[in-house]
């Protein structure tokens, strides 16, 4: 049961996070990356990550995504046009994804062996209580200064974008 | 035991994720894809979070991948106004014509 | 008693006058100028009834200054007689010369900026006068220091002046570079800089080191007094404003230095070798200075070298341990020196800027005021008996007598030619016919007055104030009996220097001339002051410059630092150069190369799990 919900949507995912990539119409890009972040909010579930997949679906797929293709309608940008003139990315860029994927795969295999499995509900500790509960106890001056760094986001969010109108 | 996943599998997950977010963000032009290139890999690290949350039993790891939920949500509205910027001003979104840096 | 507010008062009316005297009008300016002064005068009058006798000084402690592990330095204040005779010459003389300069200066530009400094002047006078240890009265010494350069060079736009400034200010550096080390030696040897404590420790310490620290002091007041060696900067110091001439570099600043080994009397009757050294630079600045005063035609030259002279007598006062006559000549060459300068000032300013003797003469009838005064100051720096200057210059050669007689003929033969030249001055100004050109005229009444008060003081002031009576508690008795012979060969000298004068510059005038062509030699060195400021320039200033621009400038600047500092900006810039070709502006190019570095950090990692066995 699992294992077919895994191998679904991670395929979902490897599919769509392909497609982020290799769509040259940002708005395509956009709906894909909103497959990859919705099939990741279903592996999180699987996880026992309860509330971070409800987070997932609402701060991510919802707020971030939607200003996302708010911004590619307002600028109402097209396709790219010209061809790439980066001599170091076109160099080193293959060779250097190729390799970044294989010691990441090196590491997990050497690592993180076949010991573990995953099974639903074998991880009960992400209910939005427990999440809660730690974010107000032991992570209360964290939490606090994110509420800071999204005020101060705002703030600048507003200037620049006011800057445009006039 | 049938039916249940490996552990590495989510890792293994969250490299290709991760790749192919930093594949996105060198080969791509366009600020836009670039920027949901970043969300990718935001993403992909997450998926890592949470996994090391399940293997050792910790609430610890939801809360990192809270706060990089936050960070990122910051990080989108103040890059968009920079985008905006940009755009109004250089009636561009290609980044490589966005060199004014150079030298 | 509130000692603080002598001091503050001038500092009030400085701030007062430096911030905000731009918009003032003149007559505010004054106020504030001239009426913070004599409130000051005022105020010590007001403190010294209310100290009565004050056979003991009286010392207000008002905070601690510095305070750090052994050294205590507190800002405390103090009076006793010597300081009372200070303030009063320095705050009255001052009141004087501070009503004069209302009509010197009335058509000079900078009006209020100089009433400024004059008032900060005062201020820093005050303090050293006031001080009850030794830094607090550097801090006044090095403060008077600072207003004398802004002084002589306040017509900063010549110069003249602003190189007469440097000069003064870098001569008195030197002195005060021994004051320092004498105050270093000091707090080594009592560990504190109090006058109190240092004068009653004194007795008990090793004379060899007293005599240093006497001989650095007074390297110190050689500095501020215009005593050979560093003499050199008070003649050229005339480039200031006449008042500032009659003020700081005859009446009192010059003769900070007297004050400072006068007030260090208890260190230097404990080193007679010190003394002797203070009393023969005396004896040789009097001298010196009184021979190159014969030769000058610049009015305000002369009576620069006379005080350079008179300063001397009063070092040989001090160094022949008659204290009270130094001090006592301190006051009455502050009446009639003040008054010779703000005279020559009125002749000048009556001649509207025309300083050269020979092209003045025959001014007795243009201008019977400034004649009249003029005559009391000169009889008095002549020691024309029962004028002041006779009471305090015979105080000293008596002691100069009781010490060593050679000092005393010196003495009376420097007397001689001071009389000789100061009224070979007087002569020349006032009698035969006038040679210039200009117009004239009488000075106003506010310059006028201060003149005859100082007319006043310069004749009976030495038997109204009989200093040595008075300083009495302060100084031990070590004065000679009062000798009839030794005051009448004195007096007789004058006399006889004034009948010469007379003979040569009235009664026929052409004797100078001839003399001055007969030992044509004798008469070129005098009259280039021997020579002394190019010895000074050819031994001191051309090596230092010139090592400083060779060896210092070229070589140790330009070549090792500079060189050293370039080539390291050459190199960064020619390493960056090549850094530089990576710096693309491409965003994804950057991109590239973090991600490439980022494999290369894992790439370790494996590379140490692999062979390593990390975990």
């Amino acid at each position: 049961m699992e294992l077919i919900l895994f191998l679904v949507f991670a395929g979902i995912a490897v599919v769509a996070a392909i497609n982020v990539v290799v769509q040259r119409h940002p708005i395509s890009s956009a709906v894909s990356l909103i497959a990859v972040m919705g099939s990741l909010a279903v592996l999180y579930l699987l996880l026992g990550a309860e509330f971070i997949a409800a987070a997932q679906v609402i701060v991510y797929a919802g707020a971030i995504m939607v200003l996302f293709v708010f911004v590619i309608m307002l600028l109402n940008a097209g396709g790219e046009t010209k061809a790439g003139r980066s001599f170091v990315a076109s160099l080193l860029g293959v060779p250097v994804l190729v390799a970044l994927l294989a010691l990441l795969a090196f590491f997990t295999a050497r690592i993180y062996p076949r010991d573990t499995e995953v099974h639903f509900g074998g991880f009960r500790g992400g209910t939005a209580q427990s999440v809660g509960r730690a974010l107000f106890t032991t992570y209360l001056l964290p939490f606090e200064i994110t509420s800071i760094l999204i005020l101060i986001a705002i703030v600048g969010a507003i200037v620049l974008a006011r800057k445009e109108l006039e | 035991m049938m039916g249940h996943v490996p552990l590495s599998w989510f890792l293994m997950l969250s490299a290709v994720l991760f790749s192919l977010g930093v594949a996105g963000f060198i080969f791509r032009r366009n600020i836009i894809t670039m920027f949901m290139s970043i969300e990718l890999i935001l993403n992909a690290v997450n998926l890592t979070f949470i996994t090391f949350a399940y293997q050792r039993q910790q609430v610890a790891g939801h809360l990192l991948a809270f706060f990089v939920m936050v960070v990122a949500a910051a990080e989108a509205a103040v890059g968009l106004a920079i985008i905006l910027t940009v755009f109004k001003n250089r009636e561009t979104l290609n980044i490589d014509d966005l060199d004014s840096m150079k030298n | 008693m509130q000692l603080w507010l002598i001091p503050i008062l001038p500092l009030a009316g400085f701030l007062i006058n430096g911030l905000f005297g731009r918009r003032f009008s003149k007559g505010l300016v004054n106020a504030f100028a001239i009426g913070s002064v004599v409130l000051a005068f005022l105020w010590v009058l007001k403190t010294l009834f209310g100290l009565g006798g004050l056979t003991a000084a009286y010392t207000e402690h008002y905070f601690t200054w510095i305070q750090s592990g052994a050294l205590s330095v507190g800002c405390d204040f103090s009076v006793d007689r010597l300081t009372a005779v200070m303030l009063l010459v320095v705050t009255g003389i001052g009141s004087l010369i501070h009503i004069y300069a209302i009509g010197y200066m009335a058509h000079e530009g900078g009006y209020y900026r100089f009433f400024a400094y004059l008032n900060l002047f005062m201020f820093f006078m005050l303090t050293l006068v006031l001080a009850a240890n030794y830094l607090v009265l550097f801090v006044g010494w090095e403060g008077v220091g600072l207003c004398s350069y802004l002084l002589i060079g306040f017509y900063f736009d010549k110069k003249i002046a602003t190189d007469a400034g440097n000069k003064a200010f870098i001569v008195n550096r030197i002195g005060d570079f021994g004051f320092s080390l004498a105050m270093f030696l000091i707090f080594r040897q009592f560990g504190s800089f109090d006058f109190a404590h240092v004068f009653a420790q004194a007795p008990a310490a090793p004379v060899g080191l007293l005599t240093l620290i006497g001989i650095l002091l007074m390297f110190g007041a050689c500095g501020k007094s215009a005593q050979i060696p560093l003499y050199v900067w008070l003649p050229d110091a005339m480039a200031g404003p006449t008042p500032v001439s009659a003020l700081i570099h005859a009446a009192t600043m010059v003769t900070a230095g007297v004050y400072m080994t006068a007030r260090s009397w208890v260190i230097y009757t404990h080193a007679p070798i010190a003394m002797d050294v203070i009393a023969y630079i005396g004896i040789a600045t009097a001298f010196v200075a009184a021979t190159i005063g014969l030769a000058q035609n610049d009015i305000k030259k002369v009576f620069a070298y006379s005080t350079v002279s008179q300063l001397g007598y009063m070092f040989v006062g001090v160094g022949c341990g008659a204290f009270s006559a130094g001090i006592y000549h301190l006051m009455t060459h502050a009446f009639f020196k003040a008054l010779l300068f703000l005279g020559a000032g009125a002749v000048i300013h009556s001649l509207s800027g025309e300083q050269d003797m020979r092209q003045m003469g025959g001014l007795r009838a243009k201008i019977p005021w400034t004649f009249g005064v003029m005559l009391c100051a000169s009889l008095a720096i002549a020691g024309f008996p029962f004028t002041s200057g006779f009471f305090s210059k015979d105080a000293i050669l008596l002691a100069a007598d009781h010490r060593a007689p050679w000092l005393y003929w010196v003495g009376v033969f420097t007397a001689g030619m001071t009389a000789f030249y100061v009224f070979r001055a007087f002569f020349m100004t006032f009698f035969g016919k006038y040679r210039g050109k200009e117009h004239p005229h009488e000075s106003p009444p506010v310059m006028l007055i201060p003149l005859v008060i100082l007319a006043g003081l310069s004749l009976v002031g030495g038997y109204l104030f009989k200093i040595p009576d008075f300083l009495r508690p302060v100084f031990p008795a070590v004065e000679a009996p009062e000798a009839f012979g030794p005051m009448a060969v004195a007096s007789a000298a004058g006399l006889l220097g004034i009948a010469l004068a007379y003979l040569m510059y009235v009664y026929r005038p052409g004797i100078p001339d001839s003399i001055a062509s007969g030992a044509k030699g004798l008469y070129t060195l005098v009259y280039n002051k021997y020579f002394v400021d190019e010895i000074y320039d050819a031994a001191v200033v051309k090596p230092l410059v010139g090592g400083s621009r060779v060896v210092l400038w070229k070589g140790f600047d330009a070549g090792l630092i500079d060189g050293t500092v370039n080539g390291i900006g050459a190199r960064a810039k020619g390493i960056g150069g090549v850094l530089r070709l990576a710096q693309s502006g491409n965003t994804r190019s950057y991109a590239t190369w973090i991600a490439f570095g980022g494999v290369l950090v894992i790439f370790g990692m494996a590379a140490m799990i692999v062979l390593g066995g990390l975990r």
